[in-house]
Protein backbone atom coordinates (compact mmCIF):
# COMPACT_ATOMS: atom_id res chain seq x y z
CA UNK A 1 0.00 0.00 0.00
CA UNK A 2 2.38 2.37 0.95
CA UNK A 3 4.94 2.12 -1.92
CA UNK A 4 1.78 2.60 -4.24
CA UNK A 5 0.88 5.38 -2.71
CA UNK A 6 4.40 6.50 -2.84
CA UNK A 7 4.88 6.38 -6.10
CA UNK A 8 2.29 8.99 -6.67
CA UNK A 9 4.62 12.37 -6.55
CA UNK A 10 1.21 14.69 -6.12
CA UNK A 11 0.35 12.68 -3.11
CA UNK A 12 1.27 14.69 0.21
CA UNK A 13 0.49 11.62 2.28
CA UNK A 14 3.46 10.17 0.63
CA UNK A 15 5.70 12.20 2.76
CA UNK A 16 4.11 11.29 5.87
CA UNK A 17 6.14 9.12 7.94
CA UNK A 18 4.08 5.43 8.21
CA UNK A 19 1.92 5.69 11.41
CA UNK A 20 3.14 3.66 14.11
CA UNK A 21 1.87 0.70 15.50
CA UNK A 22 1.33 -0.65 18.67
CA UNK A 23 1.93 -3.91 19.86
CA UNK A 24 -0.95 -6.18 21.40
CA UNK A 25 -0.93 -6.43 24.89
CA UNK A 26 -1.31 -10.60 26.23
CA UNK A 27 -4.98 -11.36 27.39
CA UNK A 28 -5.18 -11.19 31.10
CA UNK A 29 -7.41 -12.30 34.08
CA UNK A 30 -8.78 -8.99 33.32
CA UNK A 31 -9.85 -8.88 29.53
CA UNK A 32 -12.92 -6.96 29.16
CA UNK A 33 -15.62 -8.92 28.60
CA UNK A 34 -13.64 -12.04 28.41
CA UNK A 35 -14.53 -15.31 30.30
CA UNK A 36 -11.90 -16.67 32.50
CA UNK A 37 -11.23 -20.47 32.98
CA UNK A 38 -13.73 -22.30 35.70
CA UNK A 39 -10.76 -22.55 38.52
CA UNK A 40 -9.67 -19.15 38.42
CA UNK A 41 -13.52 -18.20 38.62
CA UNK A 42 -13.96 -20.47 41.27
CA UNK A 43 -11.37 -19.61 43.38
CA UNK A 44 -12.52 -15.81 42.93
CA UNK A 45 -15.85 -16.77 44.58
CA UNK A 46 -14.27 -18.81 47.28
CA UNK A 47 -11.57 -16.01 48.16
CA UNK A 48 -13.93 -13.50 48.42
CA UNK A 49 -16.14 -15.39 50.88
CA UNK A 50 -13.35 -17.02 52.41
CA UNK A 51 -11.03 -14.12 53.26
CA UNK A 52 -14.09 -12.12 55.22
CA UNK A 53 -14.77 -14.80 57.11
CA UNK A 54 -11.43 -15.73 58.22
CA UNK A 55 -11.17 -12.15 58.98
CA UNK A 56 -14.17 -11.96 61.36
CA UNK A 57 -12.64 -15.37 62.95
CA UNK A 58 -8.94 -14.03 63.60
CA UNK A 59 -10.17 -10.66 64.48
CA UNK A 60 -12.58 -11.73 67.75
CA UNK A 61 -10.09 -14.68 68.46
CA UNK A 62 -7.23 -12.59 68.93
CA UNK A 63 -8.94 -10.42 71.46
CA UNK A 64 -8.27 -7.46 70.08
CA UNK A 65 -11.94 -6.72 69.57
CA UNK A 66 -14.10 -7.51 72.63
CA UNK A 67 -17.07 -10.23 72.26
CA UNK A 68 -19.61 -7.63 72.92
CA UNK A 69 -18.12 -5.46 69.86
CA UNK A 70 -17.37 -8.47 67.46
CA UNK A 71 -19.20 -12.11 68.91
CA UNK A 72 -17.22 -15.42 67.58
CA UNK A 73 -18.47 -17.15 64.56
CA UNK A 74 -18.82 -19.98 67.02
CA UNK A 75 -21.14 -17.66 69.74
CA UNK A 76 -23.17 -16.04 66.13
CA UNK A 77 -23.87 -19.90 65.73
CA UNK A 78 -24.98 -21.02 69.24
CA UNK A 79 -27.11 -18.09 69.48
CA UNK A 80 -28.97 -18.30 66.52
CA UNK A 81 -29.15 -22.31 67.62
CA UNK A 82 -30.45 -21.62 70.44
CA UNK A 83 -33.31 -19.24 68.94
CA UNK A 84 -34.09 -21.63 66.51
CA UNK A 85 -34.42 -24.32 69.09
CA UNK A 86 -36.63 -22.21 71.60
CA UNK A 87 -38.99 -21.48 68.69
CA UNK A 88 -38.34 -17.92 68.53
CA UNK A 89 -36.66 -17.63 65.86
CA UNK A 90 -39.36 -19.65 63.65
CA UNK A 91 -42.04 -17.21 65.04
CA UNK A 92 -40.11 -14.25 64.00
CA UNK A 93 -39.42 -14.83 60.54
CA UNK A 94 -42.81 -15.93 59.65
CA UNK A 95 -44.03 -12.46 60.99
CA UNK A 96 -41.42 -11.17 59.29
CA UNK A 97 -41.71 -12.86 55.55
CA UNK A 98 -46.27 -12.43 56.45
CA UNK A 99 -45.38 -8.29 56.50
CA UNK A 100 -43.46 -8.68 53.24
CA UNK A 101 -46.01 -11.21 51.00
CA UNK A 102 -49.06 -8.84 52.39
CA UNK A 103 -46.87 -5.55 52.00
CA UNK A 104 -45.15 -6.38 48.90
CA UNK A 105 -47.66 -8.59 47.39
CA UNK A 106 -49.86 -6.02 47.56
CA UNK A 107 -47.18 -3.22 46.20
CA UNK A 108 -46.83 -5.62 43.12
CA UNK A 109 -50.52 -5.82 42.79
CA UNK A 110 -50.96 -2.06 42.66
CA UNK A 111 -47.77 -1.31 40.44
CA UNK A 112 -47.88 -3.62 37.90
CA UNK A 113 -51.29 -2.80 36.22
CA UNK A 114 -50.41 0.72 37.10
CA UNK A 115 -46.83 0.06 35.26
CA UNK A 116 -48.51 -1.19 32.30
CA UNK A 117 -50.97 1.46 31.82
CA UNK A 118 -48.27 3.63 32.13
CA UNK A 119 -45.82 2.00 29.66
CA UNK A 120 -48.93 1.59 26.86
CA UNK A 121 -51.06 4.57 27.05
CA UNK A 122 -49.49 8.14 26.81
CA UNK A 123 -52.60 8.99 28.74
CA UNK A 124 -51.62 6.91 31.49
CA UNK A 125 -47.87 8.03 31.46
CA UNK A 126 -49.36 12.03 31.84
CA UNK A 127 -51.70 11.27 34.46
CA UNK A 128 -49.36 9.31 36.98
CA UNK A 129 -45.79 10.19 35.59
CA UNK A 130 -45.33 13.33 37.26
CA UNK A 131 -46.78 12.28 41.08
CA UNK A 132 -45.04 8.88 40.90
CA UNK A 133 -41.80 10.25 40.01
CA UNK A 134 -41.94 12.34 43.00
CA UNK A 135 -43.38 10.00 45.49
CA UNK A 136 -40.49 8.04 44.86
CA UNK A 137 -38.02 10.69 45.75
CA UNK A 138 -39.58 10.68 49.54
CA UNK A 139 -37.51 8.00 51.65
CA UNK A 140 -40.41 5.69 53.18
CA UNK A 141 -38.66 5.40 56.52
CA UNK A 142 -39.79 9.27 56.86
CA UNK A 143 -43.30 8.32 56.37
CA UNK A 144 -43.18 5.80 60.00
CA UNK A 145 -44.02 8.53 62.00
CA UNK A 146 -46.95 9.45 59.87
CA UNK A 147 -47.95 6.07 59.56
CA UNK A 148 -48.27 5.40 62.85
CA UNK A 149 -50.47 8.63 63.38
CA UNK A 150 -52.75 7.51 60.50
CA UNK A 151 -52.81 3.76 61.07
CA UNK A 152 -51.65 3.30 64.64
CA UNK A 153 -49.04 1.55 65.48
CA UNK A 154 -50.32 -2.30 64.68
CA UNK A 155 -49.58 -4.31 61.39
CA UNK A 156 -51.26 -1.99 59.13
CA UNK A 157 -48.86 1.06 59.34
CA UNK A 158 -45.60 -2.05 58.47
CA UNK A 159 -47.81 -3.02 55.52
CA UNK A 160 -47.91 0.67 54.71
CA UNK A 161 -44.31 1.30 54.94
CA UNK A 162 -43.34 -1.41 52.57
CA UNK A 163 -46.23 -0.56 50.40
CA UNK A 164 -44.81 3.13 50.45
CA UNK A 165 -41.58 1.79 49.99
CA UNK A 166 -42.07 -0.46 46.85
CA UNK A 167 -44.88 0.86 44.68
CA UNK A 168 -43.27 3.76 43.26
CA UNK A 169 -40.36 1.85 42.37
CA UNK A 170 -41.51 -0.73 41.00
CA UNK A 171 -44.58 0.85 38.95
CA UNK A 172 -41.95 3.30 37.01
CA UNK A 173 -39.80 0.51 36.44
CA UNK A 174 -42.82 -1.74 34.88
CA UNK A 175 -43.25 1.23 33.00
CA UNK A 176 -40.15 0.99 31.32
CA UNK A 177 -40.18 -2.45 30.71
CA UNK A 178 -43.37 -2.21 29.19
CA UNK A 179 -42.20 1.04 26.86
CA UNK A 180 -39.18 -1.15 25.74
CA UNK A 181 -41.92 -3.35 23.48
CA UNK A 182 -41.14 -2.85 19.95
CA UNK A 183 -43.80 -0.22 18.28
CA UNK A 184 -43.10 -3.21 15.12
CA UNK A 185 -44.67 -6.32 17.15
CA UNK A 186 -47.56 -3.74 18.20
CA UNK A 187 -47.94 -2.53 14.93
CA UNK A 188 -48.21 -5.89 13.17
CA UNK A 189 -50.41 -7.58 15.58
CA UNK A 190 -53.17 -5.04 14.63
CA UNK A 191 -52.36 -6.06 10.99
CA UNK A 192 -52.91 -9.40 11.74
CA UNK A 193 -55.86 -8.45 13.52
CA UNK A 194 -55.86 -7.80 17.28
CA UNK A 195 -57.72 -5.51 19.15
CA UNK A 196 -56.71 -3.24 21.51
CA UNK A 197 -57.46 -5.49 24.30
CA UNK A 198 -55.77 -8.57 22.54
CA UNK A 199 -52.58 -6.56 21.96
CA UNK A 200 -52.33 -5.79 25.33
CA UNK A 201 -52.93 -9.47 26.78
CA UNK A 202 -51.19 -11.47 23.68
CA UNK A 203 -48.41 -8.77 22.50
CA UNK A 204 -47.42 -5.77 25.55
CA UNK A 205 -47.27 -8.77 28.86
CA UNK A 206 -45.85 -11.47 27.51
CA UNK A 207 -42.99 -9.54 26.19
CA UNK A 208 -42.83 -7.72 29.06
CA UNK A 209 -42.97 -9.84 31.95
CA UNK A 210 -39.36 -11.73 32.28
CA UNK A 211 -38.53 -7.32 32.93
CA UNK A 212 -40.97 -7.35 35.32
CA UNK A 213 -40.33 -10.12 37.21
CA UNK A 214 -36.41 -8.48 37.16
CA UNK A 215 -38.18 -5.00 38.67
CA UNK A 216 -39.69 -7.69 41.39
CA UNK A 217 -36.49 -8.78 42.07
CA UNK A 218 -35.02 -5.76 42.45
CA UNK A 219 -38.03 -4.27 44.58
CA UNK A 220 -38.03 -7.67 46.72
CA UNK A 221 -34.90 -6.66 47.77
CA UNK A 222 -35.69 -3.18 48.93
CA UNK A 223 -38.97 -4.59 50.47
CA UNK A 224 -37.19 -6.63 52.63
CA UNK A 225 -34.81 -4.43 53.88
CA UNK A 226 -37.71 -2.40 54.34
CA UNK A 227 -39.32 -4.46 56.80
CA UNK A 228 -36.41 -4.25 59.05
CA UNK A 229 -36.66 -0.85 59.22
CA UNK A 230 -40.14 -1.01 60.07
CA UNK A 231 -40.08 -3.42 62.62
CA UNK A 232 -37.33 -1.77 64.17
CA UNK A 233 -40.21 0.99 66.16
CA UNK A 234 -42.72 -0.70 68.07
CA UNK A 235 -43.03 -4.64 67.20
CA UNK A 236 -43.90 -7.53 69.40
CA UNK A 237 -42.16 -10.20 67.10
CA UNK A 238 -39.87 -10.06 63.72
CA UNK A 239 -36.23 -10.10 62.67
CA UNK A 240 -36.10 -6.27 63.06
CA UNK A 241 -38.02 -6.36 66.62
CA UNK A 242 -35.31 -8.90 67.39
CA UNK A 243 -31.93 -7.07 66.64
CA UNK A 244 -33.51 -4.18 68.74
CA UNK A 245 -34.29 -6.48 71.52
CA UNK A 246 -30.71 -8.17 71.67
CA UNK A 247 -29.46 -4.55 71.54
CA UNK A 248 -30.93 -3.80 74.51
CA UNK A 249 -29.28 -6.60 76.60
CA UNK A 250 -25.97 -5.91 74.36
CA UNK A 251 -26.71 -9.83 73.22
CA UNK A 252 -24.32 -8.84 69.71
CA UNK A 253 -24.40 -12.21 69.15
CA UNK A 254 -28.10 -12.37 68.87
CA UNK A 255 -27.87 -9.11 66.47
CA UNK A 256 -24.80 -11.07 64.34
CA UNK A 257 -27.49 -14.18 63.99
CA UNK A 258 -30.60 -12.94 62.79
CA UNK A 259 -28.91 -10.92 60.58
CA UNK A 260 -27.13 -13.48 58.98
CA UNK A 261 -30.75 -15.01 58.60
CA UNK A 262 -32.03 -12.11 56.94
CA UNK A 263 -29.09 -12.63 54.38
CA UNK A 264 -29.62 -15.72 53.85
CA UNK A 265 -33.54 -15.34 53.21
CA UNK A 266 -32.92 -12.73 51.19
CA UNK A 267 -30.42 -14.43 48.88
CA UNK A 268 -33.06 -17.40 48.84
CA UNK A 269 -35.85 -14.80 47.53
CA UNK A 270 -33.28 -13.71 45.02
CA UNK A 271 -32.36 -17.07 43.70
CA UNK A 272 -36.29 -17.86 43.40
CA UNK A 273 -37.23 -15.23 41.32
CA UNK A 274 -34.11 -15.86 39.29
CA UNK A 275 -35.19 -19.08 38.76
CA UNK A 276 -38.83 -18.44 37.79
CA UNK A 277 -37.36 -15.52 35.45
CA UNK A 278 -34.79 -17.92 33.75
CA UNK A 279 -38.27 -20.15 33.17
CA UNK A 280 -40.21 -17.20 32.04
CA UNK A 281 -37.51 -15.42 29.64
CA UNK A 282 -36.17 -19.02 27.89
CA UNK A 283 -37.37 -17.29 24.60
CA UNK A 284 -34.89 -14.43 25.28
CA UNK A 285 -31.88 -16.83 25.22
CA UNK B 1 -60.03 -6.60 -5.05
CA UNK B 2 -58.64 -3.53 -6.07
CA UNK B 3 -56.33 -1.44 -3.41
CA UNK B 4 -56.71 2.17 -4.96
CA UNK B 5 -54.57 5.36 -3.71
CA UNK B 6 -56.21 8.59 -4.88
CA UNK B 7 -53.66 11.77 -4.63
CA UNK B 8 -51.96 10.43 -1.13
CA UNK B 9 -49.92 13.34 0.91
CA UNK B 10 -48.82 12.32 3.72
CA UNK B 11 -46.23 14.94 6.43
CA UNK B 12 -44.75 14.46 8.69
CA UNK B 13 -44.12 16.76 11.95
CA UNK B 14 -40.32 16.44 13.42
CA UNK B 15 -38.83 19.20 15.93
CA UNK B 16 -41.70 21.26 14.68
CA UNK B 17 -41.06 21.18 11.27
CA UNK B 18 -43.16 20.21 9.07
CA UNK B 19 -41.48 16.83 6.78
CA UNK B 20 -43.46 16.13 3.00
CA UNK B 21 -42.63 12.63 3.04
CA UNK B 22 -45.21 11.73 0.04
CA UNK B 23 -46.51 14.20 -2.56
CA UNK B 24 -49.84 13.27 -4.27
CA UNK B 25 -49.62 9.31 -4.80
CA UNK B 26 -52.17 8.17 -7.25
CA UNK B 27 -51.82 4.53 -7.50
CA UNK B 28 -54.06 1.10 -8.73
CA UNK B 29 -53.07 -2.31 -7.59
CA UNK B 30 -55.54 -4.48 -9.32
CA UNK B 31 -56.37 -8.04 -8.05
CA UNK B 32 -53.69 -10.56 -8.25
CA UNK B 33 -50.70 -8.34 -9.33
CA UNK B 34 -47.41 -8.30 -8.11
CA UNK B 35 -46.90 -4.58 -7.77
CA UNK B 36 -43.01 -3.55 -6.69
CA UNK B 37 -42.85 0.27 -5.67
CA UNK B 38 -38.59 1.06 -6.09
CA UNK B 39 -37.15 4.22 -4.54
CA UNK B 40 -33.90 5.40 -2.83
CA UNK B 41 -33.82 5.37 0.67
CA UNK B 42 -36.37 7.34 2.41
CA UNK B 43 -38.11 8.31 -0.61
CA UNK B 44 -41.60 7.24 1.70
CA UNK B 45 -41.85 3.68 0.98
CA UNK B 46 -42.35 2.66 4.11
CA UNK B 47 -44.22 5.51 4.94
CA UNK B 48 -46.43 4.09 1.58
CA UNK B 49 -46.94 0.67 2.91
CA UNK B 50 -47.79 1.97 6.65
CA UNK B 51 -50.49 4.28 5.07
CA UNK B 52 -52.02 1.66 3.16
CA UNK B 53 -51.67 -0.69 6.31
CA UNK B 54 -53.91 1.56 8.01
CA UNK B 55 -50.90 2.12 10.69
CA UNK B 56 -51.39 5.66 10.00
CA UNK B 57 -53.90 8.28 8.38
CA UNK B 58 -52.75 10.41 5.29
CA UNK B 59 -52.94 13.74 5.67
CA UNK B 60 -54.31 14.37 2.22
CA UNK B 61 -55.85 12.27 -0.29
CA UNK B 62 -57.92 8.53 -0.02
CA UNK B 63 -56.79 5.06 -0.03
CA UNK B 64 -59.98 2.86 -0.60
CA UNK B 65 -59.64 -0.74 -0.28
CA UNK B 66 -62.60 -1.97 -3.06
CA UNK B 67 -63.93 1.11 -2.67
CA UNK B 68 -64.29 1.70 0.94
CA UNK B 69 -61.85 3.92 2.84
CA UNK B 70 -59.54 2.24 4.79
CA UNK B 71 -59.69 3.05 8.70
CA UNK B 72 -57.42 1.48 10.33
CA UNK B 73 -55.37 -1.74 10.41
CA UNK B 74 -56.51 -5.00 9.43
CA UNK B 75 -56.09 -8.85 8.72
CA UNK B 76 -57.21 -7.97 5.08
CA UNK B 77 -54.01 -6.25 4.62
CA UNK B 78 -51.24 -8.15 5.89
CA UNK B 79 -47.56 -6.64 6.25
CA UNK B 80 -43.96 -7.82 6.64
CA UNK B 81 -41.49 -5.45 7.64
CA UNK B 82 -37.95 -5.84 6.65
CA UNK B 83 -36.94 -7.87 10.20
CA UNK B 84 -37.70 -8.09 13.72
CA UNK B 85 -41.58 -8.44 13.77
CA UNK B 86 -41.74 -12.49 14.79
CA UNK B 87 -43.04 -12.63 18.63
CA UNK B 88 -39.74 -13.92 20.25
CA UNK B 89 -42.12 -16.30 23.26
CA UNK B 90 -44.00 -17.86 20.06
CA UNK B 91 -42.73 -20.77 18.48
CA UNK B 92 -42.80 -20.59 14.60
CA UNK B 93 -46.30 -22.56 14.25
CA UNK B 94 -47.71 -20.39 17.45
CA UNK B 95 -46.19 -17.22 15.50
CA UNK B 96 -48.36 -18.47 12.50
CA UNK B 97 -51.19 -18.80 14.40
CA UNK B 98 -51.48 -15.55 15.95
CA UNK B 99 -54.11 -14.25 13.65
CA UNK B 100 -55.80 -17.47 13.95
CA UNK B 101 -56.20 -17.45 17.01
CA UNK B 102 -58.45 -14.19 17.10
CA UNK B 103 -60.86 -16.20 15.34
CA UNK B 104 -63.38 -18.37 16.41
CA UNK B 105 -62.06 -21.27 14.91
CA UNK B 106 -61.82 -24.64 16.07
CA UNK B 107 -58.13 -26.33 16.86
CA UNK B 108 -58.49 -28.76 14.19
CA UNK B 109 -59.30 -26.35 11.46
CA UNK B 110 -56.54 -23.94 12.90
CA UNK B 111 -54.14 -26.28 12.82
CA UNK B 112 -54.90 -27.45 8.84
CA UNK B 113 -54.34 -23.98 7.93
CA UNK B 114 -51.28 -23.31 9.57
CA UNK B 115 -50.04 -26.75 8.70
CA UNK B 116 -50.57 -25.50 4.77
CA UNK B 117 -48.54 -22.49 5.31
CA UNK B 118 -46.02 -23.60 7.06
CA UNK B 119 -45.32 -26.26 4.36
CA UNK B 120 -45.88 -23.52 1.51
CA UNK B 121 -42.98 -21.66 3.16
CA UNK B 122 -40.78 -24.77 3.88
CA UNK B 123 -41.16 -23.97 7.73
CA UNK B 124 -42.62 -27.45 9.00
CA UNK B 125 -38.91 -28.83 10.01
CA UNK B 126 -39.03 -25.81 12.35
CA UNK B 127 -42.33 -25.56 13.71
CA UNK B 128 -41.07 -25.97 16.85
CA UNK B 129 -38.16 -23.34 16.97
CA UNK B 130 -38.15 -19.93 18.48
CA UNK B 131 -37.65 -17.17 16.17
CA UNK B 132 -34.06 -16.88 18.00
CA UNK B 133 -32.84 -19.93 17.00
CA UNK B 134 -33.95 -19.88 13.11
CA UNK B 135 -31.92 -17.80 10.42
CA UNK B 136 -32.74 -14.52 9.16
CA UNK B 137 -34.55 -16.28 5.83
CA UNK B 138 -36.82 -18.58 7.94
CA UNK B 139 -37.91 -15.83 10.16
CA UNK B 140 -38.72 -13.59 7.08
CA UNK B 141 -40.78 -16.93 5.94
CA UNK B 142 -42.44 -17.12 9.26
CA UNK B 143 -43.21 -13.28 8.74
CA UNK B 144 -44.74 -14.21 5.39
CA UNK B 145 -46.79 -17.08 6.33
CA UNK B 146 -48.14 -15.43 9.49
CA UNK B 147 -49.68 -12.88 7.11
CA UNK B 148 -50.82 -15.09 4.54
CA UNK B 149 -52.58 -17.41 6.73
CA UNK B 150 -54.95 -14.59 7.25
CA UNK B 151 -56.04 -14.63 3.75
CA UNK B 152 -54.98 -10.93 2.93
CA UNK B 153 -56.99 -9.18 0.24
CA UNK B 154 -53.43 -7.61 -0.28
CA UNK B 155 -49.76 -8.37 0.82
CA UNK B 156 -47.78 -5.77 1.79
CA UNK B 157 -43.88 -6.05 1.86
CA UNK B 158 -41.74 -3.47 3.10
CA UNK B 159 -38.22 -4.87 2.44
CA UNK B 160 -38.85 -8.32 3.51
CA UNK B 161 -35.15 -9.16 2.21
CA UNK B 162 -33.54 -6.25 2.35
CA UNK B 163 -31.32 -7.92 5.44
CA UNK B 164 -30.54 -10.92 3.89
CA UNK B 165 -27.69 -12.36 2.08
CA UNK B 166 -27.64 -12.74 -1.42
CA UNK B 167 -28.16 -16.22 -1.88
CA UNK B 168 -30.81 -16.39 0.92
CA UNK B 169 -32.38 -13.28 -0.38
CA UNK B 170 -32.85 -15.44 -4.29
CA UNK B 171 -34.11 -18.25 -2.51
CA UNK B 172 -36.31 -15.77 -0.77
CA UNK B 173 -37.35 -14.03 -4.30
CA UNK B 174 -38.26 -17.99 -6.22
CA UNK B 175 -40.05 -18.60 -2.96
CA UNK B 176 -42.54 -15.26 -2.86
CA UNK B 177 -42.94 -15.89 -6.93
CA UNK B 178 -44.03 -19.24 -6.18
CA UNK B 179 -46.38 -18.45 -3.35
CA UNK B 180 -48.04 -15.37 -4.86
CA UNK B 181 -48.66 -18.16 -8.14
CA UNK B 182 -49.57 -20.89 -5.70
CA UNK B 183 -51.97 -18.51 -3.59
CA UNK B 184 -53.34 -15.53 -6.06
CA UNK B 185 -52.66 -13.41 -3.64
CA UNK B 186 -52.17 -9.72 -4.37
CA UNK B 187 -48.64 -8.41 -3.70
CA UNK B 188 -47.38 -4.93 -3.05
CA UNK B 189 -43.68 -4.76 -1.99
CA UNK B 190 -41.65 -2.22 -1.56
CA UNK B 191 -37.81 -2.12 -2.39
CA UNK B 192 -34.67 -0.29 -3.20
CA UNK B 193 -33.47 -2.97 -4.90
CA UNK B 194 -34.08 -2.91 -8.95
CA UNK B 195 -33.21 -6.09 -9.63
CA UNK B 196 -35.55 -7.46 -7.47
CA UNK B 197 -38.41 -5.04 -8.41
CA UNK B 198 -37.95 -6.35 -11.84
CA UNK B 199 -37.51 -10.07 -11.40
CA UNK B 200 -40.47 -9.98 -8.69
CA UNK B 201 -42.81 -7.58 -10.50
CA UNK B 202 -45.66 -7.72 -12.81
CA UNK B 203 -45.56 -4.06 -12.37
CA UNK B 204 -43.01 -1.19 -11.01
CA UNK B 205 -43.95 1.86 -9.95
CA UNK B 206 -40.55 4.10 -9.29
CA UNK B 207 -40.68 6.44 -6.80
CA UNK B 208 -38.65 9.51 -6.53
CA UNK B 209 -37.29 10.64 -3.23
CA UNK B 210 -37.72 13.94 -1.29
CA UNK B 211 -40.93 14.51 -1.25
CA UNK B 212 -41.72 10.92 -2.18
CA UNK B 213 -43.82 11.07 -5.34
CA UNK B 214 -44.45 8.53 -8.57
CA UNK B 215 -41.78 9.34 -10.91
CA UNK B 216 -42.45 6.40 -13.07
CA UNK B 217 -43.86 3.50 -13.95
CA UNK B 218 -43.62 0.06 -16.37
CA UNK B 219 -44.95 -3.23 -16.35
CA UNK B 220 -42.56 -5.93 -16.72
CA UNK B 221 -43.53 -8.29 -19.91
CA UNK B 222 -41.25 -11.02 -18.28
CA UNK B 223 -42.67 -14.72 -18.47
CA UNK B 224 -44.90 -15.82 -15.88
CA UNK B 225 -42.42 -18.89 -14.72
CA UNK B 226 -39.51 -17.17 -13.83
CA UNK B 227 -36.27 -18.85 -12.53
CA UNK B 228 -32.72 -17.49 -11.54
CA UNK B 229 -31.95 -17.64 -15.30
CA UNK B 230 -34.31 -14.92 -15.89
CA UNK B 231 -31.88 -12.71 -14.05
CA UNK B 232 -29.41 -12.99 -17.09
CA UNK B 233 -31.40 -12.50 -20.02
CA UNK B 234 -31.47 -9.41 -22.18
CA UNK B 235 -34.77 -8.53 -21.69
CA UNK B 236 -34.76 -8.84 -17.87
CA UNK B 237 -30.92 -6.59 -18.06
CA UNK B 238 -33.04 -4.00 -20.85
CA UNK B 239 -35.78 -3.39 -17.88
CA UNK B 240 -33.47 -3.46 -15.38
CA UNK B 241 -30.67 -0.78 -16.72
CA UNK B 242 -33.84 1.48 -17.55
CA UNK B 243 -35.59 1.58 -14.66
CA UNK B 244 -32.25 2.26 -12.74
CA UNK B 245 -31.65 5.14 -14.55
CA UNK B 246 -35.49 6.09 -13.86
CA UNK B 247 -34.36 5.55 -9.86
CA UNK B 248 -30.92 7.24 -10.14
CA UNK B 249 -33.10 10.51 -12.08
CA UNK B 250 -35.28 10.74 -9.50
CA UNK B 251 -33.14 10.76 -6.78
CA UNK B 252 -31.12 13.74 -5.53
CA UNK B 253 -28.19 12.76 -4.70
CA UNK B 254 -25.99 14.38 -1.67
CA UNK B 255 -22.64 12.86 -1.84
CA UNK B 256 -21.03 14.36 -4.98
CA UNK B 257 -17.97 16.45 -4.91
N1 LIG C 1 -42.33 8.89 12.12
C1 LIG C 1 -41.70 9.81 11.37
N2 LIG C 1 -41.53 11.07 11.81
C2 LIG C 1 -40.91 11.98 11.07
N3 LIG C 1 -40.41 11.75 9.85
C3 LIG C 1 -40.51 10.52 9.35
C4 LIG C 1 -41.16 9.49 10.08
N4 LIG C 1 -41.12 8.36 9.33
C5 LIG C 1 -40.49 8.69 8.19
N5 LIG C 1 -40.12 9.99 8.18
C6 LIG C 1 -39.42 10.69 7.10
O1 LIG C 1 -40.15 10.48 5.92
C7 LIG C 1 -39.28 10.19 4.84
C8 LIG C 1 -39.65 8.85 4.23
O2 LIG C 1 -39.33 7.84 5.18
P1 LIG C 1 -39.62 6.30 4.89
O3 LIG C 1 -41.03 6.15 4.50
O4 LIG C 1 -39.17 5.54 6.07
O5 LIG C 1 -38.69 6.03 3.64
P2 LIG C 1 -38.13 4.64 3.08
O6 LIG C 1 -38.91 3.54 3.69
O7 LIG C 1 -38.31 4.77 1.60
O8 LIG C 1 -36.69 4.59 3.43
C9 LIG C 1 -37.88 10.25 5.38
O9 LIG C 1 -37.34 11.51 5.07
C10 LIG C 1 -38.04 10.10 6.86
O10 LIG C 1 -37.06 10.82 7.54
MG1 LIG D 1 -38.23 1.84 4.80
Amino acid sequence: MRTALADRTSDVRATWPPLPRRTRPRPTLLTIRTPISRRAATTLTVLSLAVPFTAWVVLSASGAVPATFLPSPGAVLSAGWEMARSGELAVDVWTTTRRVLEGFGLAVLVSVPLGILMGTFHAGQAAFEPLIGLLRYLPASAFIPLLIIWLGLGEPSKIAILFIGTVFFNTLMTADVVRGVPRSLIDVSYTLGARRGEVLRKVVVPHSLPGIIDAVRVNAAAAWNFVVVAELVNSTAGLGYRIVRAQRFLQTDKIFAVLVVIGVIGVMIDVALRLVRARVGRWAG
Amino acid sequence: MTLELVDVSMDYRLHGQQKRALDGVSLTVSPGEFLCVVGASGSGKSTLLSLVAGLTTPTGGEITLDGHPITGPGPDRGLVFQTGSLYPWRTVERNVAFGLELLALDTAERGRRVDWYLAETGLAGVRRSLPRQLSGGQQQRVAIARALVCEPDVLLLDEPFGALDVQTKEDMQLLIRQIWRDTGTTVLMVTHDVEEAVFLGTRVVVLASDPGRVAAETSIPLPDDRGLATKRTLAFLNLRASIEDMVRASHRSGVTR
